[in-house]
């Protein structure tokens, strides 16, 4: 049995992808919050949803189970904690730049209000900022759906939340 | 507090409002989720998935709370499908069937436009649960009613016939606008414990946002109904109500115990 340190199994952790938007991992997409290893091998997980209703959570916590049981854990109990909740700032620079590559805008800064002003979302394709949205609803609970007017592209956006 | 001054034991009062607010989440979710392949276009039916899925997954976090507090041992499934009718809490608003997609609108602008200052004053509840859930809830229900309010403008303000269809719409769920605001005393007491919100206090805001979508649209506020809506919180409901049920629960009651 392999003794995993806490920084090992949040290593460990932060490599499972997010099974709705793959081209993250869940430490990137800022829903992994905490890894505390326990004695006797038991690794607990902290994660929070993006939206209260996200289906892939589940799928998640299978995920992180898996992979922490391959890498020696004995137990795993992943948590779903909700406070703070979770804000599309928490998605880090580099899950930043690699939505843009897989062709899906990442969000703007939140502006304040309860409903973020969409401050000339970025075509991932062509970079023009001529975007307009399509629906503020999209595929997944986190996206909505957007048109780029230069390239006449439709995308996947990253609300702001 | 989970006693009456008659001596009888009750359910713990912060479970009854954990679960009424639950249910309202859960029964809207329902209703939109017969939506899907009937909006009038494809962009809607994602749309309105999408609203109803927010709006199950605070119902379950919503009644998993109410089920801890409660201690019998029920958590969401059982709350959510092994309920009659009269154990549900929700609004009598959000069982409703509807027409047509414009009193689908107005129905979730309705809704909408008095969840969200309710999740914004119970996201600094005394409660710390409560508290958790409504500050996820808030932003996603600002969504919510910027997406219904979208909608109201487009159709009030569009062609002869999406006026018409909205006018109706709103006119359908105006008698249910009332019982949003009522409050009662288990609502009162927890309020005044920090805990609940005070549902009373959140017409103004309410008015004031629904009152300029009627204008910028150029809709009518309907006249006040003769019987408004009233009874929902106490398990009373419409006719729909029972329907809605019968649909919702008949899988998990048939085959109890099933899973895939």
């Amino acid at each position: 049995m392999v003794t995993l340190t806490k920084d090992d199994a949040y290593a460990v952790a932060a490599t499972v992808a997010d099974p709705e938007l793959p081209v993250l991992t869940i430490a990137e997409l800022g829903i992994l919050r905490d890894v505390r290893v326990r004695e006797a091998g038991t690794v607990e997980v902290d994660l929070t949803p993006t939206y209260a209703g996200c289906p892939a959570l589940e799928a998640i916590r299978a995920d992180v189970t898996a992979a922490l049981r391959e890498s020696g854990a004995r137990e795993v109990v992943v948590r779903i904690v909700l406070a703070p909740a979770w804000s599309s700032e928490w998605i880090s620079a580099g899950g930043r730049a690699k939505l843009s590559r897989a062709g899906i805008a990442p969000p703007t800064p939140r502006a304040g209000g309860p409903v973020a002003v969409e401050l000339s979302v970025r075509c991932p394709r062509c970079g023009s900022l001529a975007t307009e949205e399509l629906s503020g609803f999209g595929p997944t609970p986190c996206t909505s759906l957007r048109r780029c007017t230069a390239c006449l592209e439709p995308f996947e956006y990253v609300k702001a939340l | 507090m989970s006693s009456h001054a008659s001596g009888a034991v009750v359910d713990p009062p912060v479970a009854v409002y954990a679960s009424r607010l639950g249910d309202d989440a859960l029964i809207l979710a329902q209703r939109l989720g017969g939506w899907i392949t009937r909006a009038p276009q494809l962009e809607e039916d994602v749309a309105l998935a999408n609203i109803g899925l927010d709006l199950l997954g605070q119902a379950r976090m919503l009644l998993s709370y109410a089920g801890e507090r409660e201690g019998l041992g029920r958590g969401e499934d059982e709350l959510a499908h092994l309920r009659d009718e009269r154990g549900f809490g929700n609004v009598q608003l959000v069982e409703g069937q509807d027409a047509d997609f414009g009193e689908a609108v107005a129905r979730l602008l309705v809704f909408s436009a008095y969840q969200l200052p309710l999740y914004r004053g119970l996201s600094t509840s005394s409660d710390a649960t409560l508290a958790a859930i409504a500050a996820k809830a808030v932003k996603e229900v600002a969504y919510h009613r910027d997406h219904a309010t979208q909608w109201a403008l487009r159709l009030g303000a569009g062609t002869d016939e999406s006026h018409r269809r909205m006018q109706a719409g709103l006119d359908s769920v105006w008698p249910f606008v009332d019982e949003l605001f009522e409050g009662d005393d288990l609502e009162r007491r927890l309020a005044a414990d920090g805990v609940a919100v005070d549902s009373t206090a959140l017409r103004a805001e309410w008015s004031a946002h629904v009152g300029e979508i009627l204008v910028r649209s150029t809709l009518t506020e309907p006249a006040p109904g003769a019987a408004p809506a009233t009874g929902g919180r106490r398990g009373v409901h419409t006719e729909a109500m029972g329907y809605l049920l019968a649909e919702m629960q008949h899988l998990v009651r048939s085959h109890p115990g099933a899973t895939w």
